[in-house]
């Protein structure tokens, strides 16, 4: 830890300034934030997160989903489902937030390198994993075939659709999208995005796999990609839980053995595995 | 001729197929025939009688529901390497829903009276195929239950 980041207490919130708010969906927004004090670099790992404060009235932990290379802000994209984030959508440009972060481990890019890569996501679970795919891209030729699988519940609901095309369109990558509910004037594909996994373009026995999205789909995510022959060491999860100090102290984040703020969010899924059958975890 | 034989070979090579003997394969390849569905072309539509059964090589297929006043609604798609529709096993044989090609669609179509005769003159034959099926059906019915529950829907803070 050099000097400067021994001298931050991880618990203050350092003040940022709203840059730009983007409108990604009917329920979901972006979030470009900047340092409202002085410039500083920020940097962070593709999985980490940050607890942002909406002063007066909280605090919770949001994924950052913007590009590990840009290093004068840091992009949060979330849902208005609750009193915080409900709050945030509420402000504009110009307007202050607290960030404390970042926090938690992160999707293993580097340790990837050599292998095919899957990504396996679903609805806001894009977010969390988008600085890996923006990692992964600026550092292409390291990698094997690499596929992203993303499902969502309708066309309408699909985040991120424009860096989704553009992906698709690069020829270096594969990237299929299903949706749970259309009408035939979707041209796309219906159905679970499990389904995607028995025909990605991977080798399981020389692939590492990246899963984000709601428990359940993940679960039976993992399940399929075991199938298909990747052993469950190769697979990392992206897990949530009720995060408050983001530095394993408070112990809200406590599942089984690990808390979630630090020794997650993203955990090997050989270490987990046991607790993802547990209901009461 | 040369086509029969594409058709033995993509029936030999699919993963349904997979452990079913040659004279099995032989059995069924001969109630096989290569279709192309342009798109927005019908493969089969609601209520007509199920007299097929459809593995999907290339493209993809909606299986939709009409309703009256409204777009139609999407239940799934069949796309590479799908098997598509077992209306043909279940009495009365008649197709549930619309099956829609969304893009150029080449099918294998596997002819249900023929194939039908065949299952009940050869039992063992018969169950082969119908573990094949539940599968398949096991498959679907979990893949809507998924879909069924919102899964992507409003989480908590």
């Amino acid at each position: 830890m050099n000097q400067m980041a021994a001298l931050v207490d991880p618990m203050v919130p350092a003040p940022f300034r709203i840059e730009r708010v983007k409108k990604e969906l009917s329920d979901t927004f972006t979030l470009d934030l900047v340092p409202a004090e002085r410039k500083r670099s920020i940097s962070f790992l593709p999985g980490q997160f940050n607890m942002l404060y909406v002063f007066g009235v909280g605090e919770i932990p949001i994924s950052i989903s913007g590009d590990p290379g840009v290093g004068d802000k840091i992009v949060h994209t979330t849902r208005a489902v609750g009193n915080v984030t409900n709050a945030m959508w509420k402000m504009g440009v110009g307007q202050t937030i607290g960030v404390r972060g970042p926090f938690g481990t992160a999707w293993p890019v580097e340790e990837a390198e050599g292998s095919d890569v899957v990504i396996v996501t679903g609805g806001i679970g894009l977010a969390p994993l988008r600085p890996a795919i923006y990692q992964i891209l600026a550092n292409r030729q390291a990698y094997g075939n690499v596929c992203i699988m993303y499902g969502a519940r309708t066309p309408e609901d699909i985040l991120f659709r424009k860096e989704l095309e553009k992906w698709r369109g690069q020829f270096d990558m594969q990237v299929d999208v299903t949706v749970d509910h259309a009408t035939g004037r979707w041209g796309g594909k219906v159905g679970v995005v499990t389904k995607l996994i028995g025909r990605g373009g991977f080798d399981p026995h020389h692939t590492v796999a990246f899963v984000c999205g709601p428990e359940v789909m993940m679960r039976y995510a993992v399940d399929t990609l075991v199938e298909r022959g990747v052993s469950e060491k190769d697979i990392h999860v992206s897990l949530e839980r009720n995060m408050k100090c983001g530095i394993g102290f408070c112990g809200h984040c406590q599942l089984g053995g690990d808390f979630v703020c630090k020794d997650g969010p993203v955990f090997p899924f050989d270490a987990v595995a046991d607790r993802f059958v547990i209901q009461e975890l | 001729m040369v086509q029969d034989m594409g058709l033995d070979k993509l029936i030999r090579d699919h993963p349904f197929f997979e452990g079913m003997d040659d004279e099995a394969l032989e059995l069924i390849a001969g109630c096989a025939a290569n279709e192309r569905f342009d798109a927005g072309q019908y493969v089969f539509r609601e209520g007509q009688p199920a007299d097929k059964f459809y593995m999907v090589r290339h493209g993809s297929v909606a299986l939709e529901v009409r309703a009256p006043g409204r777009d139609s609604i999407v239940l799934q798609t069949c796309d590479d390497g799908d098997v598509m529709g077992w209306s043909w096993i279940v009495p009365p044989f008649r197709w549930k829903w619309d099956a829609r090609a969304t893009r150029l669609s080449r099918l294998v179509s596997f002819d249900a009276i023929c194939l039908r005769g065949k299952l009940d003159a050869d039992p063992a034959l018969g169950y082969a195929m119908y573990k094949r099926f539940v599968r398949v059906i096991a498959e679907r019915l979990a893949h809507a239950r998924l879909q069924m529950i919102d899964l992507y829907g409003i989480g908590k803070e």
